[in-house]
C-alpha cells in the first residue's frame, strides 16, 4: 500500500515514545530480548516484576486493538514448523550472546550513536539480506 | 509508578509495532529481501523511533530517571566475537520467518500456534545461550 511508509514512520514514533518513556522514566534500556533474556536465564531477579509488565503490555495492547479493527490482522508467518522452530532458536540464541536485538541494538543503540548498536544492525541486517538471497532466492524454501 | 511506566512503555511499544506493520512477516522479509520485491517500511519505523529516542538520551545529560537511581552507563566499544556472531546468527532467523523479539509478543494474539512454537523455540534458545556463548569465548582463546 501506498500509505505503508506512513504507518510505519508512526507506528515507529510509538516505539521510540516507547523507549523514552521506559530510559527516562525507569531508567533502563527497552531491548525486548534483554527483557526476555533476563527473565529466562534469572540474571533478572530483582527486575522480575517489571519485565513481566512490560511484556504484559506488548501483549496485550495489540490485542485489543485487534478486537476493535475492522480487517482481521494477520502475520502471514510460514507455517513450517521445522522453519519456525530452526528460526525461534537462532533468534534467541543470536540475540542474547549479541546482548539485544532491532529494538536494543537498532532503535536504542543507533539512537546513543553507540558502535556496538550500529556494528550489530549492521550485522543482522547483512545477515537476513543474504538468508533472503540464499534460501528465497537460490533454494526457494522461504 | 515503575510498574505503571513498565506497562505504559510495553504498551507503546507493542501499539507502535502494531501499527507500523512490523508484526507483519512480509513486510521484514520484504525488507531483507533486496533482490526480491523489496519493501522500505521497515527504515521508516526505524528512523520514527530513533527520532525520540535520540532526544530522550539527550534528555537524559544532567538527570536522574523519574524512579530514581541511575541512566545505563555506555557499554565499552568493545567489538568482540559475541557481538558479530550473535548478531549474524539473529539475522539467519530473522530472515528466515520475519520475526524478532518485540514483535513475537506484539503478535502473540493473533499468530496462531506458529507464533506459540515460535516463542517456545525463542526462550529456549535464550536459556541455552549462556552456554554457547562461552564456548564461543573458548574457541577465541584458542584461536
Amino acid at each position: 500500500m501506498e500509505t505503508d511508509w506512513l504507518w510505519g514512520l508512526a507506528g515507529g514514533g510509538l516505539i521510540g515514545l516507547g523507549g523514552a518513556v521506559y530510559l527516562l522514566g525507569n531508567g533502563r534500556i527497552m531491548g525486548a530480548s534483554g527483557i526476555v533474556g533476563g527473565l529466562v536465564d534469572g540474571t533478572a531477579k530483582k527486575t522480575a516484576l517489571e519485565r513481566i509488565v512490560f511484556l504484559a503490555g506488548v501483549v496485550l495492547l495489540p490485542l485489543v486493538l485487534q478486537l476493535f479493527s475492522s480487517t482481521p490482522k494477520t502475520t502471514h508467518m510460514t507455517d513450517n514448523v521445522i522453519l519456525i522452530v530452526i528460526a525461534g532458536l537462532l533468534v534467541g540464541i543470536g540475540t542474547r550472546i549479541a546482548n539485544g536485538c532491532t529494538s536494543g541494538h537498532g532503535v536504542c543503540g543507533i539512537s546513543r550513536l553507540s558502535l556496538r548498536g550500529i556494528i550489530a544492525t549492521v550485522f543482522y541486517i547483512l545477515a537476513g539480506g543474504l538468508t533472503l538471497a540464499v534460501f528465497r532466492h537460490g533454494l526457494g524454501l522461504i | 509508578m515503575r510498574l505503571f511506566l513498565s506497562f505504559l512503555a510495553g504498551g507503546l511499544f507493542g501499539t507502535g509495532l502494531f501499527f507500523s506493520g512490523m508484526t507483519d512477516t512480509t513486510k521484514v522479509q520484504g525488507w531483507l529481501d533486496v533482490f526480491g520485491n523489496w519493501d522500505p517500511t521497515l527504515a521508516f519505523v526505524m528512523g520514527g523511533a530513533i527520532i525520540p529516542m535520540f532526544i530522550a538520551w539527550r534528555l537524559t545529560e544532567g538527570r536522574a530517571p523519574l524512579v530514581g537511581g541511575n541512566f545505563p552507563q555506555p557499554s565499552r566499544p568493545e567489538l568482540d566475537r559475541r557481538l558479530i556472531v550473535g548478531s549474524a546468527m539473529f539475522g539467519v532467523g530473522w530472515g528466515l520467518v520475519g520475526l524478532c523479539p518485540g514483535p513475537v509478543f506484539a503478535s502473540l494474539s493473533y499468530n496462531g500456534w506458529g507464533g506459540v512454537w515460535f516463542l517456545l523455540a525463542m526462550l529456549a534458545g535464550m536459556k541455552v545461550a549462556p552456554k554457547f556463548g562461552m564456548q564461543l569465548d573458548r574457541r577465541m582463546t584458542k584461536a
